[in-house]
């Protein structure tokens, strides 16, 4: 036994650090296993792009444009999508996206500073609706909504998608704004007020500047939200020269002959501000959304 | 308990006698307010927005669903009350339950699958060395960033019959393995987006696509949370990595997964854009869930806008009742009061 043990240890050791790499190897090529999986359909959108008709019309695997062309991306800019040049899209999705911002920014501000800055009767439950009707599904909405907006004059007027988006994007808004609010010390505000400043100047110059941040990534979240929205662009919107980027990208998706290379550099258009702004708010729509569950 | 009718802690009411030892001026814009009006006062904006454009719609929906809304009653003719006619005539619909079926089969299968791949994702990243884990989140986060309709557009390119990269990865595979797995070797051609069922299976893959990355990033901040001197006592007792999961990961975690479920379930019942997208249009009646079928009732001649609503109601019914837990969640681990 004594014999055996001496040679035994360090081959246990060898053993253990082996199976320690060939672990480490696997957890590697999960990682890129799952890498692939979630990148090649944004690559092959990306790369269609630049191919050429004939390397994207083939049964061929063709993994790269081997001759990459911006035809297409010039075809989208000039003859457009849809009867309309890519810009026209871009700029209507550019406006609803921002209206909504913007309106959606000072109404998700004034109630985040009510909720997080005040105790009063209702504010539990207040908050209780807000997550009860971020639940509520927008597509059980699009009928009641579509009348209203009818009567209101607005159907094919992008303020109307503006003032739907305001809608869908405000309780998670608010939401998401408050925790930033309660985050900034309220003697901040106090020293303020004991130098005689008015509430409106405490909120303006101490409140307002240190909740910015929490302000862009919240706009942040309804841009992308208001860039994105499908079904009611699709509903509100009949006019061609109205169409939001989704709504023209389906339909020209629907044609009956597809041209993939318009398609898809048209798609890559209307991805790359999302992605951009996401990789600045994706750790905050993650604490947003899980709330309070995950404290880390 | 909530209801306390003092103002605030500190923040409104306190600084005011301070305040007025030195000036007896109110502060100027907001000064005429009674401290306890403002939180009302800030709330009104945003109670209109709520009220108005939700709630209020909401109420709508329900009522339309008891009515006759055709196009002249669109136009502005008063509407029709029918009582329950939509509701007996939806149950007696075989599409109703064709469409009902789909949401629930889709929604089942979709959950499970994000929450398990989200999951040994989360996990994975936890354990990779942190470069490795930066360019693993990197990865999944361009998934998780394209737009639906972006990401519908890409999944119909990739099972397109013709020059579809998957149709061409099957054809690829060696005959013998694709008969013993699929009973066929030739899929040039396959029009995937045909068949009702592999349409499904396409919406499934997608949406799994889509939505683990946020299981996976979810997970692993909660993961981060757990004091890793319990996994090391574990590992001094010879616990299997199963056995750790079981006994301390998935407990500590499990308020982080019933609000992940809660919310995959939510978010998978109502999945319009990328169906609609992928089944081209309303003319699949076969391939309906009840958003796609609410949407073809109420805006695709002949309009039935109150039988859509009675559509959208009963889906709203069932999420609400999911929301129920939720919120129940949220209130629990959330400082709501």
């Amino acid at each position: 036994m004594t014999v055996l043990r001496a040679p035994a240890r360090p081959r246990t050791r060898r053993q253990l650090s082996n199976r320690k790499r060939l672990g480490r190897i696997g957890l590697n090529t999960a990682a890129v296993a799952v890498f692939v999986f979630a990148v090649f359909p944004v690559y092959w959108m990306v790369s269609t792009a630049f191919k050429s008709n004939q390397q994207i019309f083939t049964t061929q695997f063709i993994p790269f444009p081997t001759d990459p062309t911006l035809e297409h991306v010039e075809r989208v800019f000039t003859e457009g999508v849809a009867g309309h040049s890519v810009w026209r899209y871009l700029l209507n999705s550019a406006i609803v996206a921002l209206g909504t911002v913007v309106v959606g920014a000072v109404f998700a501000l004034l109630s985040a500073t009510a909720v997080a800055r005040f105790r009063f009767r209702g504010r539990t439950s207040f908050l209780i609706l807000l997550l009860i009707v971020q639940m509520v599904p927008g597509e059980a909405l699009l009928i009641p909504l579509f009348m209203m907006i009818r009567r209101a004059g607005l159907y094919d007027q992008l303020l109307g998608l503006i003032v739907v988006n305001v809608a869908l994007t405000l309780p998670f808004a608010i939401w998401m704004l408050r925790t930033f609010v309660a985050a900034v010390p309220k003697e901040l505000e106090e020293a303020a007020w004991i130098d005689g400043a008015s509430r409106f100047t405490t909120f303006w110059r101490v409140l307002f500047p240190l909740v910015a941040p929490g302000l862009v990534a919240t706009s942040i979240f309804s841009f992308i939200t208001a860039w994105n929205e499908f079904v009611f662009a699709l509903t509100l919107m009949s006019d061609q020269s109205g169409f939001t980027m989704p709504v023209a990208l389906r339909y020209f998706v629907s044609q009956r002959s597809v041209d993939w290379g318009a398609i898809m550099a048209a798609s890559t258009l209307m991805t790359i501000p999302v992605v951009v702004f996401f990789l600045l708010v994706q750790r905050r729509m993650v604490s947003g959304l899980v709330a309070g569950a995950v404290k880390g | 308990m909530a209801n306390t009718s003092t103002i605030a802690r500190g923040g409104g009411a306190s600084p005011a006698p301070a305040r007025g030892h030195r000036d007896d001026t109110p502060p100027r814009k907001r000064g005429g307010l009674p401290a306890w009006v403002i939180p009302y006062v800030l709330l009104v904006p945003g109670l209109l927005v709520i009220g108005g454009l939700l709630l209020y719609p909401l109420f709508q929906m329900a009522v339309m669903s008891f009515q006759k809304v055709g196009l002249r009653e669109v136009r502005g003719a008063p509407a029709e009350s029918v009582g329950f006619e939509n509701y007996t005539k939806l149950f007696e619909t075989e599409l109703f339950w064709t469409s009902l079926r789909n949401t629930v089969v889709f929604a089942a299968v979709t959950v499970a699958l994000t929450l398990i791949l989200g999951t040994l994702v989360g996990l994975l990243l936890n354990k990779l060395s942190k470069a490795m884990s930066t360019f693993l989140v990197v990865g999944i986060m361009a998934a998780w960033a394209t737009p639906q309709i972006a990401s519908a557009i890409i999944w119909r390119w990739l099972f397109d019959a013709e020059s579809g990269v998957i149709n061409w990865a099957l054809n690829a595979l060696p005959d013998w393995l694709s008969t013993l797995l699929f009973g066929r070797a030739d899929w040039s051609g396959e029009p995937w987006l045909n068949d009702p069922v592999s349409i499904y299976v396409i919406l499934i893959l997608m949406v799994v696509w889509a939505s683990f990355p946020f299981i996976a990033v979810s997970v692993l901040a909660g993961l981060r949370s757990i004091a890793q001197e319990l996994y090391e006592a574990a590992r001094v007792d010879g616990a299997s990595a199963w056995r750790i999961f079981w006994r301390i990961t998935f407990p500590l975690l499990k308020p982080v997964f019933a609000v992940l479920t809660v919310l995959s379930i939510i978010w998978d019942f109502k999945v319009f854009t990328q169906l609609f997208v992928l089944a081209g249009g309303t003319s699949n009646r076969e391939a309906f869930n009840l958003s796609l079928f609410s949407y073809t009732q109420a805006f695709s001649a002949p309009v039935k806008m109150g039988m859509g609503a009675a559509i959208a109601v009963v889906l709203t019914v069932i999420l609400l009742v999911i929301t129920f837990f939720y919120v129940r969640q949220i209130v629990k681990t959330e400082d709501v009061r």
